[in-house]
């Protein structure tokens, strides 16, 4: 019988939904069969907590007394520079941003101990942050300096907007060379010293909904610790991936785009995080509920570790090459079991993503749909899926001379 | 019995330039593994030191360090993990070359052995949310 997001409502209103994790659902429909499941579970509740750098936060400071432009001018949190390109008093911090006088990778690896994501942070954390402003004077926005606290609460509007988050599997990193690389997926020891792997797997939200058949634009969503929303597809998105029979992508597979407001989000759930040698990123919170209209959603949803497969890539070798071998696919229950074989090798395997605040946020949504405190949404319009025929395109070179 | 202990030592400034841990294996007929050193002339100087040997030799040899007016702590103590700022994820654990780290199976929550460390400090900078913390 296949249910309705209206339907689903009218349960939660009534405090009559069946809510649980990716993860309980597993177990139940072991107990009780699809059929049976489907019908008496209305929401199944996913989560994830990564580093996920395509990721940052608009803000309006609101005017100065005499105004000032900031556009096309400099601006910068805390030495770390925003985005000035919009309009007089509009910024963006992104993520990934630098201040000027860090060294980055001059002793190789930098530590990158500070940047946008701690920036971010430490906005969300209600911490007054340090803006020092240039411009160049107008007319009607006279001023050319300015040095200033602000704080969120005072902030016009301050909006989480990330590009590219939640990605729908990802890369187990590997190192085939004879020295510790540095990455974006952690230290690499030397000849297969290690592997690391960032998703949730059986958790994940994308990975519970492989063809996008409920979440989509408009779909309201856990960002940060508050309520967010689907804004777009994720830079990337590239559905057309190799999948598995339960439809599951055996690669690095769709994206989202997301926003939020950020004054009602928590530092818990976005972390400024350092990787050595890389630089600095935030990590970031993303729960999705999904409503169970039909046994084919719920199928999806009870996908395990065991179901779902990641590519084995070489960074030293194959990634910064952008060659498209890997080295074997493994499951994330061989992941997460603490060691894979690779090459004959046994490799120890560790997660840049966390499992258990991962749980937590699927949790959290569970307790926000149950005490009516959060109603499900029907998508404005459905993301990208196989039929769009959207692909991953390199960049093709075209040299400015010949 | 024989005992294998970490030890951290503190070294005031004018007991920087004398010869005090090679004593250890002269007199006390102890062994040690030098895990750190920091030593710069004119400044407090410090020591991250694995001494094993008999228990006996062992609080000879500590009593013998206290005297020279040296500081003695237990290595223990010296990083430790900020709980408000470990997200769990799990990078530190491949990182960590005496297994310090280890993934709770059931709650997949990472566990911090502080007796295994040696204080190395490897975690430290491979910790993406910055959890570890060194103090002296």
């Amino acid at each position: 019988m296949a249910k309705t997001i209206g339907e689903i409502n009218e349960k939660i209103r009534e405090g009559k939904a069946v809510v649980v994790t990716a993860e309980e659902i597993i177990d139940i429909v072991k107990q009780k069969g699809v059929k049976k499941a489907s019908q008496e579970v209305d929401v199944v509740t996913t989560g994830t907590f990564s580093p996920m750098c395509s990721s940052g936060a608009y803000l309006n400071i609101g005017h100065s007394k005499p105004r000032m432009k900031l556009g096309g001018g400099r601006t910068c949190l805390n030495d770390v520079p925003a985005y000035t390109g919009l309009a007089a008093i509009d910024i963006y911090i992104g993520a990934t941003a630098l201040p000027d006088d860090d060294p980055r990778n001059r002793v190789h690896p930098g530590e990158f101990n500070y940047g946008g994501g701690h920036v971010i942070e430490e906005l969300v954390a209600g911490k007054d942050i340090r803006l020092m402003a240039t411009g160049y004077g107008t007319d009607c926005y006279p001023r050319k300096r300015l040095e200033t606290w602000i704080n969120i609460k005072d902030l016009n509007e301050a909006v989480l907007f990330n590009l590219r988050n939640a990605y729908q599997n990802y890369n187990v990193a590997v190192n085939l060379s004879d020295r510790t690389i540095y990455t974006y997926m952690g230290i690499l020891k030397p000849g297969l010293g290690n592997a690391n792997y960032c998703s949730a797997g059986q958790l994940s939200p994308l990975l519970n909904d492989p063809y996008y058949k409920t979440i989509g634009i408009g779909t309201k969503i856990f960002l940060g610790g508050g309520i967010g929303f689907v804004a777009w597809h994720g830079t990337q998105h590239n559905p057309n991936v190799l999948r598995s029979e339960n439809g599951v992508p055996r690669r690095g597979a769709g994206t989202l785009s997301v926003i939020g407001d950020l004054k009602q989000m928590k530092p818990r759930w976005l972390v400024g995080a350092s990787m050595l040698g890389y630089g600095c990123t935030i990590t970031v919170g993303i729960g999705i509920p999904i409503p169970i209209l039909s046994e084919e959603i719920l199928n999806y949803t009870i996908v395990t570790d065991d179901d779902i497969f990641a590519p084995v890539v070489d960074y030293s070798g194959a990634f910064p090459q952008m060659k498209s071998d890997i080295l074997g696919e493994v499951s994330y229950a061989q992941l997460k079991s603490g060691k894979i074989v690779i090459q004959g090798k046994e490799v120890p395997t560790a997660s840049l993503s966390s499992y258990p605040r991962a749980v937590e946020i699927a949790e959290i949504i569970k307790e926000w749909i149950l005490s009516e405190k959060f109603l499900l949404t029907e998508p404005v319009a459905p993301l990208p899926g196989i039929e769009s025929g959207i692909t991953f395109k390199p960049l093709k070179e075209r040299p400015l001379e010949e | 019995m024989t005992v294998s202990k970490r030890i951290v030592l503190h070294f005031p400034r004018r007991l920087v330039d004398r010869p005090i841990v090679c004593r250890l294996v002269k007199d006390y007929n102890l062994e040690f593994n030098i895990l750190k050193a920091f030593f710069t002339p004119e400044e407090e100087g410090l020591m991250v030191l694995e001494i094993s040997g008999e228990q006996k030799d062992y609080d000879n040899g500590i009593r013998y360090l206290s005297k020279t007016g040296v500081r003695i702590q237990s290595l223990s103590q010296n990083v430790i993990r900020n709980e408000e700022r470990c997200t769990h994820c799990g990078a530190c654990i491949t990182i960590c070359p005496t297994g310090a780290f280890e993934l709770e199976p059931s709650t997949r929550r990472v566990k911090f052995y502080d007796e295994k460390c040696l204080a190395c400090g490897l975690c430290i900078k491979a910790c993406p949310p910055r959890a570890m913390e060194l103090h002296f």
